[in-house]
């Protein structure tokens, strides 16, 4: 059943056709190669109700999105939304806006929400169909990439329950 | 009051983006246009040129909460182009598969969509606050859906298992069987979501339209049939194009839908419901009379109700399905191109959706037509706006534009669908 109720989640959202809309599960794939005990990493669409579902039993859970805000690209976003609501710049900020706020929040309403819940944006540039990342979203998934794998780290030495 | 405007530039709880404008001069509504403003995205053209057996995944792309509807059509136009048709197990499972994406595409619109207009919550989130439980039977209800998608499509998002000729992979009776379970759950808790949807307070409202579905001879429709209205149409998909049209207005990006000789017509629950009330299962129809409907239901606004009793029968005919499941001998039959026209019409969650596919020789695709379900609602869409509101006037504008904007809902409205073609015109003098 430990596949079922994993303790740690990182979610790569985003169409991995579509240009810098691929930051997120571009993350995926670079955490997915360094197998993570105890973590397990799912590249999604973003429809919210299939990510509260999967998201609900785990310990922690890390939504990776691509974003426009106006930032200059490959700028990383960083929100903890366990405690305090989607702010209003994250609305805006992530390409699937509706699907990954709105997750949180019916998550969070229904009394699912993991204890620890963090979103992370990366600006993109272009999000034409079919384009490859352009370099600066390519260097943002690098570096969350890092993040991530480094707050897992924290939390498992924390007694958080995962082995990195 | 004599002049109001009632504007909704960005609709909400809809798929794609969409806008809606209606005038009323003097107390009478003068006009209603709905305007899809999403880009148009051109698959017809992304699939000139491409062999015959990658259509069920390029059109899969076209929508995120339909993509069986796509590859069905594609795979049963293709199979008319080749002159095969899919049978026994194969066909069986094509079936299941597609209740799974009812189950999933029609709980995500009855729970998080279209349920919080008639309880007076503005989203889902603030719904789950009040009604958690009602929420996670909701939740769990599309997770069965979820589940046969990964189970027979691959994943759950953009299925990969779909080809023309059957499957890549099939399964083993025994990877049925918790599905089975899960299956009988959801079907309690589509029994509920009927009887819960019926319990709503629904405008009393209702119009004599033009429904519109698939007929098929013994079965409620998934992938079979002549396409049937209840004003005497009744043809084979290959003669479509002889019976319907589609134009461009500017508003929109998406094209406009009518039968050649009478105007608009009205496609999805509704219209199957309507006309193939004695083809649901036992267990659907006796629902369906308790939550009031009959065998026929034309307030659009009861709809929601027309979903789940639509969700009831996908989950007990899933669950039949199962129970005569025989493994096929091959995932696929094998099948040899030509040059030829196919034709498919299959019922996507929002109503009926049309391929046709000219082959070259070698099988390569040398012109593509699509109609998603949405384009043929356009119509109809404005036509309840135009001809429901008059009798909401009184209503202060805020409370007006939510009823538009339930209307509209109505529908289900697949907007990323819709959009898909934009004829660019220049004149230079």
């Amino acid at each position: 059943m430990a596949n079922d109720h994993p303790r740690c989640i990182v979610f790569g959202i985003g169409n991995a056709d579509r240009g810098d809309d691929a930051a997120g599960p571009a993350v995926a794939r670079q955490l997915r190669m360094l197998l993570l005990r105890g973590v397990k990493i799912i590249e999604h669409g973003g429809e919210a109700t299939a990510l509260v579902a999967q998201m609900d039993g785990a310990e922690a859970v890390f939504l990776i999105d691509a974003c426009a805000s106006g930032a200059p690209p490959g700028t990383i976003h960083r929100f903890d939304v366990a405690a305090a609501p989607v702010p209003d710049v994250a609305l805006g900020l992530s390409t699937h806006s509706g699907g990954l706020a709105m997750a949180v929040e019916l998550a969070r309403a229904l009394g699912q929400l993991p204890r620890r819940c963090i979103i992370y944006a990366i600006e993109g540039a272009s999000f034409e169909i079919g384009a490859p990342l352009s370099p600066p979203a390519a260097a943002g998934v690098a570096a969350v990439a890092c993040r991530v794998r480094a707050e897992i780290a924290k939390c498992a030495n924390q007694g958080g329950g995962q082995h990195a | 009051m004599a002049h109001r405007t009632i504007k909704v530039d960005y609709l909400a709880r809809v798929e794609g983006e969409g806008a809606f404008k209606i005038v009323v001069r003097g107390g009478v509504v003068q006009s209603a246009e709905l305007s899809i403003f999403e880009p148009p995205r051109f698959f017809e053209a992304f699939l000139r040129g491409r062999a015959y057996t990658e259509a069920p995944d390029i059109t899969s792309r076209i929508c995120g909460i339909c993509p069986i509807a796509y590859q069905m059509s594609a795979v049963h136009a293709m199979e008319n182009a080749l002159g095969i048709a899919i049978t026994g197990p194969l066909r069986a499972l094509r079936r299941l598969v597609y209740c799974g994406e009812w189950i999933e595409s029609h709980t995500l619109h009855i729970y998080m969509l279209h349920a919080p207009d008639f309880l007076g919550y503005a989203s889902a989130i603030e719904m789950a606050r009040d009604h958690g439980d009602v929420v996670r039977r909701g939740l769990m209800l599309k997770k069965a859906g979820n589940e046969i998608m990964r189970l027979l499509g691959g994943r759950e998002i953009h299925p990969i298992n779909i080809r023309v000729g059957g499957f890549y992979r099939t399964p083993h009776r025994r990877e049925l069987a918790p599905l089975a379970e899960q299956l009988m759950l959801a079907r309690d808790a589509a029994l509920e979501t009927v009887r819960w949807a019926a319990s709503f307070d629904f405008p009393d409202r209702e119009r004599g339209y033009e429904f519109v579905a698939l007929r098929h001879a013994d079965e409620y429709p998934f992938n079979e049939g002549h396409i049937v209205s209840n004003r005497g149409l009744d043809i084979l998909p290959d003669a479509y194009d002889d019976h319907f049209e589609e134009t461009q207005v500017e508003r929109s990006t998406a094209l406009y839908s009518r039968i050649r000789t009478r105007g608009s017509y009205l496609c999805g629950p509704l219209a199957r419901y309507n006309l193939n009330f004695d083809r649901l299962s036992a267990i659907a129809r006796e629902a369906a009379r308790d939550a009031g409907l009959g065998a026929t239901c034309t307030n659009p606004y009861r709809s929601i109700v027309v979903r789940a009793v639509e969700v009831l029968y996908a989950c007990d005919e899933a669950l039949r399905i199962i129970a005569a499941y025989e493994e096929p001998e091959q995932p696929a039959i094998s099948i040899e191109p030509r040059a030829a026209v196919g034709y498919a019409a299959t019922e996507a969650p929002r109503g009926l959706l049309y391929h046709r596919y000219r082959l070259d020789e070698d099988g390569t695709i040398a012109d593509a037509r699509i109609v998603p379900p949405t384009s043929q609602n356009q119509a109809s869409i404005e036509e309840d706006l135009k001809g429901f509101i008059e009798g909401f006037l009184d209503l202060p504008d805020d409370e007006l534009r939510h009823r538009c904007e339930q209307t509209v809902r109505n529908y289900d409205p697949c907007i990323s669908c819709a959009a898909h073609f934009l004829r660019l015109e220049i004149d230079r003098g």
